[in-house]
């Protein structure tokens, strides 16, 4: 065996490789190949490191140094340096955006220092694409406990003792699930793991599954263990075609080292896993419509009861896990459920990983335990709010949930905490938004989300969105009347109550939790046909304030339609004939003249 | 084959019927296996005209309703042709939070089409898509198999331009 001195954990996640991090890795390869140094230092390409925001970014082992934002110009540099001299390179380093402070390690940078790695323990540690090294890190070894030294029932009191709550966004307890399903009688029936990621704004599934895919695989070992299950399916999304193919290889894998297939760990047990690619249906996260979609049909749901874990997938009774929970489940049979209880709050147990994004510094994926608070979440670990703008609300839960005002900033992650402040903890996306955000347009945007994925089965959801819409669009186009208000609300609530699925039942909470939080900005459309936030095209004027113009001319060179004037110490003026309403001055301005 | 011959249409060749033939054999008689089928008919073709389908159903032996059902409800299916160059503007929050908006309506204007349309020309096709799960990168734009980050309103059509 080479002896390998040095290993360069490159980030293979989505995110990097639109950075171009392929192209810098073979540059960087030829390099080392060049250098006489191919033989000593490895480049390894992990799943998503989580830090997207400095991509494509690099790990050096044993060292622990951190670079980001690495550029296929810089390798020479970078080699020569680096792996030849020693010296690591200070510009690659990550600087800290308030200090402006360089630091160097990996474990000292603030966004990883602060979160705790349960489910996305093996990220950017290991090649996914290599069973042995997630064997190397305890792999399967949950799977051969549970196999080879427990019975299905202590399986499931396991997870019950855990206090593990899907993580899909509803929060069922996956130990009584597991239960339902296991006492359900029949000889056939199936583990299913939901990787049909839809929520906008969430990317975690996306990063554990390419990450660490083999995590996965074993949850739904030990799931299907413990209900007495022979298939697995997991449904994915066919937007994320770099984690399906993760999740081939890993399946391959498995089957060749005997963990998938027949007599698995010799006890006789045989199980395995297919994976099904869905075709773009924001429903199809519904459980039964999941099902109803791996059947081949329209993926529309059904009225519960009965439950899946009675009839689920073709009839069968049938589990339904998403890929976060799934990835949980290995620890807690290797660790015990009472070492997942020990962290979080009464409710919420374990860890939670949120796709933190918007309008945020450190954007990416960050796991805290439970009983953080949103506070730390987003400034402590996110970096607060870039270009020295203002906090407005943080958005938790997609279109089924609601939007989080600075004032409720203290709230802790909890099931339930989170739900009273008007949000659901959901998926874990996590979307922070400035004072440039307009609250109407945000509820329009979830609403015309909500009513193009409405599956058409049910009135309440079909018909009663569509209203929603185009009441909302009315008031951002200036068209809004009084009571407007008041029948958003009244339709909601009828939504709320009548719709057969949780698309309909959770749909206007965007709705509603905007008009709990903002409602001075719905009626200062609807009454003064103003946009507070200056993001609703038909209520703006298009016209530059000359006692704030400074008379930059940046409105002027960043102008496509050539509709302004402006002449060197002039102020500039928008002819309004010409004017295309493209919005481009409004960012640049960098003075708010602009109205 | 349920059928021997093959309906004429323009977008489907000899050889593309051929490779459809072979997708819809392999999956006789199993069960579920339409959205695949699907899939894969519309890898060859580009998209799925109402013959495609129907022929479809007569090999998968289903209703052809069944089958225009599944093919109409999910979002990947096209009923329609594609432009040569298929832009997918993600929709997402994060996305959408950062300005997808202005740069979608730069491209509406740029390029005289509409969301969901193709140009007359059949040069780019402007779709928008549901969250690509890159928020770390919004707004984010993908052009065929190429993604862009960070894409702004004045930066969009310098990029589109690349494409013919």
């Amino acid at each position: 065996m080479n002896k390998v001195r040095t290993q360069l954990m490159l980030c293979g996640g989505t995110g990097c490789h639109a950075n171009y991090s392929l192209k810098f890795k073979e540059t960087l390869q030829a390099e080392l190949q060049a250098k006489g140094l191919a033989e000593e230092i490895k480049i390894i390409e992990t799943g998503c490191n989580g830090f997207c925001a400095v991509g494509p970014v690099m790990l050096v082992q044993p060292e622990g140094i951190f670079y980001q934002k690495l550029t296929p110009e810089i390798v020479p540099h970078l080699v020569e340096e680096h792996f030849l001299k020693g010296r690591p390179v200070k510009k690659l380093f990550y600087t800290e955006p308030a200090s402006k402070e360089t630091i160097p390690r990996m474990d000292q940078i603030p966004f990883f220092a602060n979160q705790v790695f349960w489910v996305m323990r093996n990220k950017g540690v290991i090649d996914p694409e290599v069973i042995d090294e997630y064997i190397a890190r305890d792999g399967y070894f949950g799977a051969a406990k549970a196999l080879k030294e427990m019975t299905p029932e202590q399986i499931v009191e396991e997870v019950k003792i855990s206090g593990l709550r899907g993580r899909g966004g509803a929060g069922f307890p996956t130990g009584l699930k597991w239960e339902f399903a296991r006492k359900s009688p029949g000889d056939v029936k199936y583990v299913l793991c939901n990787a049909d990621e839809g929520d906008p704004g969430a990317f975690m599934d996306r990063s554990v599954l390419e990450a660490d895919p083999h995590a996965v695989l074993e949850g739904m070992i030990i799931a299907a263990r413990a209900i007495n299950a022979h298939q697995g399916y997991i449904y994915a999304r066919t937007e994320y075609p770099l984690a399906i193919r993760r999740l081939g290889i890993a399946i391959r894998q498995a089957r060749e080292y005997g963990l998938l297939g027949k007599d698995i760990f010799g006890t006789g047990f045989d199980f395995d896993i297919e994976i099904y690619q869905g075709a773009g249906a924001f429903v199809c996260g519904e459980e039964t419509a999941l099902m109803r979609s791996i059947e081949g049909k329209r993926g529309m749901p059904r009225p519960r009861p009965p439950f899946p874990a009675i009839k689920g997938l073709w009839e069968k009774p049938t589990i339904l896990n998403n890929v976060e929970t799934l990835a949980s489940i290995a620890q807690i049979i290797t660790n015990g459920g009472k070492w997942y209880a020990s962290v979080g709050t009464e409710g919420s147990k374990g860890t939670k990983v949120f796709a933190l994004s918007g309008d945020v510094n450190n954007i990416g994926l960050v796991e805290v335990p439970m009983g953080t608070t949103l506070r730390k979440l987003i400034f402590d670990i996110g970096g607060g709010i870039p270009n020295k703008k203002k906090f407005k609300a943080v958005q938790l839960g997609g279109p089924s949930g609601g939007c989080v005002p600075e004032q409720y900033l203290d709230t802790p992650v909890d099931y339930e905490e989170i739900a009273k402040v008007g949000a659901i903890m959901g998926s874990g996306g996590a979307i922070v938004m400035d004072h440039e955000t307009c609250m109407v347009d945000m509820a329009r945007f979830f609403m015309d989300f909500v009513q193009d994925e409405s599956c058409g089965k049910c009135t309440p959801c079909r018909e009663g969105t569509r209203r929603l819409l185009h009441i909302l669009e009315k008031i951002c186009e200036g068209r809004g009347e009084p009571g407007d208000i008041e029948l958003l609300e009244e339709l909601s609530g009828i939504i709320k109550e009548a719709s057969l699925c949780g698309l309909g039942q959770t749909g206007p909470n965007p709705v509603l939790s905007t008009l709990r939080y903002f409602r001075d900005e719905y009626e200062a459309h609807i009454q003064e046909k103003r946009c507070p936030a200056k993001r609703c095209v038909a209520l703006l004027k298009f016209e530059i304030d000359p006692d704030i113009c400074t008379k930059c001319g940046a409105c002027f060179r960043a102008c496509p339609a050539e509709a302004i004037a402006w002449k060197k110490k002039e102020i500039a003026r928008i002819d309004k004939a010409k004017c295309v309403k493209c919005m481009t001055c409004f960012d640049k301005c960098k003075f708010d003249a602009i109205s | 084959m349920g059928t021997d011959f093959h309906p004429n249409h323009p977008d489907i060749t000899a050889d593309m019927w051929e490779r459809i033939d072979a997708v819809v054999t392999a999956n006789q008689g199993v069960p579920g296996s339409v959205i695949g089928v699907l899939r894969e008919c519309q890898e060859i073709v580009g998209y799925l005209p109402v013959e495609l389908i129907d022929y479809i159903s007569i090999g998968l032996n289903l209703s052809r309703s069944e089958v225009f059902g599944v093919a109409s409800f999910y979002a990947l299916f096209s009923l329609y042709p594609k432009g040569r160059n298929l832009v997918k503007v993600c929709m997402g929050t994060a996305c959408y939070v950062k300005g997808i908006k202005e740069v979608i309506s730069r491209i509406e204007n740029h390029f005289q089409v509409k969301q969901g349309d193709t140009t007359s020309d059949r040069r780019f096709s402007l779709e928008p898509v549901r969250c690509l799960g890159a928020c770390g990168l919004a707004p984010v734009m993908v052009v065929n198999s190429d993604t862009y980050g960070d894409v702004k309103s004045d930066k969009v059509v310098h990029i589109l331009n690349k494409y013919e």
